[in-house]
């Protein structure tokens, strides 16, 4: 009986680093879930961001995101159109304790006819609870993912992030 | 090939209902637990919460939500972690669904957990979407969960939850 839901890859980060990428993503899967247990290097808090592509990461602005999000205090909702990545959490960002958690679907992900999206929950009970909506205006099928907190690769996550792809069958 | 998702243990409320649906003696073997339930409490209201204690401990939860019932969305926050489930005076037949994503549940670090949850009545108000960011400050391994009602005090017969253990390797 074929798996249904198979691990792809995991990365534990040892020292700190900038992105955690997966590449090479086979494409015979239907649907692919990440999960994210990320940690920042240094004090304070950041919002992780997500870069996709086929064979090389788009850094255009190609990317938007519309997210709910509530702090224990306030709820609200925000959206960014034409950016160069998409928001992997807003409130449920990543600091340097361990609370944080994203789980990440991205739906037909392999497909070559439709844009495709990303539906992110991200926590840090800390912080607040966010639920997002991500947009790669791509029909390409994506077979890279990076997840990062600094575009610019200046901020770190620590040693102990870690990042896992699953594969789920649809038959 | 291994499984990387895999059904640990299931539990259905009988008739007379249940005070708690639980699982003990959770094998350590597996990367993150996700628990799926399906439930209804005897609370007299239209919706009810589920909460959950971690190796019996009652003490270092806290949870940020944010809700939907209609109109404008809320949140708040809760010394316990929550999810929204029917209570008895909802429609009959009908149970509120959630889903507890636990990642690294053996590890030596406080606990973290990803909530899910609706509740749903054929009416105007009292239901919720529900989404929560948890945390158990405790570096246990966890290795039992118990469900109770936070308002009620039981579940009603037909409540069910599933456990299911997720392998990174």
């Amino acid at each position: 009986m074929p798996a249904t839901y198979e691990n792809i890859a995991t990365t534990t980060l040892g020292s700190s680093q900038a992105n955690i990428d997966f590449t090479n993503i086979p494409g015979t899967f239907t649907d692919l879930v990440v999960i994210a247990t990320l940690k920042r290097a240094a004090a304070g808090a950041l919002d992780a961001n997500i870069r996709v592509g086929n064979n090389s990461f788009d850094t255009g602005s190609n990317y938007s995101t519309t997210l709910l999000y509530g702090t224990g205090s306030a709820a609200g909702s925000t959206r960014f159109a034409n950016q160069t990545s998409i928001l992997a959490d807003y409130y449920g960002s990543v600091n340097d304790t361990n609370e944080h958690i994203a789980i990440y679907q991205f739906m037909n992900y392999s497909n070559t006819t439709t844009n495709k999206t990303v539906i992110i929950r991200a926590n840090r009970a800390s912080s607040g609870v966010d639920a997002i909506v991500g947009l790669w205006r791509s029909t390409s099928a994506i077979n890279q993912i990076r997840i990062t907190l600094d575009l610019g690769g200046a901020q770190l996550m620590a040693s102990g992030s870690t990042i896992t792809l699953y594969g789920i069958k649809a038959a | 090939m291994p499984v990387t998702y895999k059904k640990i243990a299931s539990v259905t409320v009988g008739a007379g209902g249940a005070a708690t649906m639980d699982f003990n003696s959770i094998p350590g073997t597996y990367t993150d637990l996700k628990l799926i339930i399906s439930a209804k409490t005897n609370a007299a209201s239209i919706s009810d919460f589920t909460k959950i204690r971690f190796n019996g401990v009652s003490t270092s939860y806290s949870n940020r939500n944010v809700y939907g019932q209609s109109g404008s969305p809320f949140s708040s926050t809760n010394t316990e972690i929550l999810a929204s489930c029917n209570g008895n005076n909802s429609t009959a037949s009908t149970f509120g669904n959630s889903e507890y994503y636990l990642p690294n549940y053996t590890g030596n670090t406080n606990k973290s957990v990803s909530v899910d949850s609706v509740s749903e009545t054929n009416g105007t108000n009292d239901t919720y979407a529900w989404l929560a960011a948890g945390l158990w400050s405790n570096t246990a391994a966890i290795t039992s969960i118990s469900l109770s009602p936070f308002n009620g005090t039981s579940f009603n017969q037909y409540s069910t939850a599933t456990l299911y253990g997720i392998s990174k390797s």
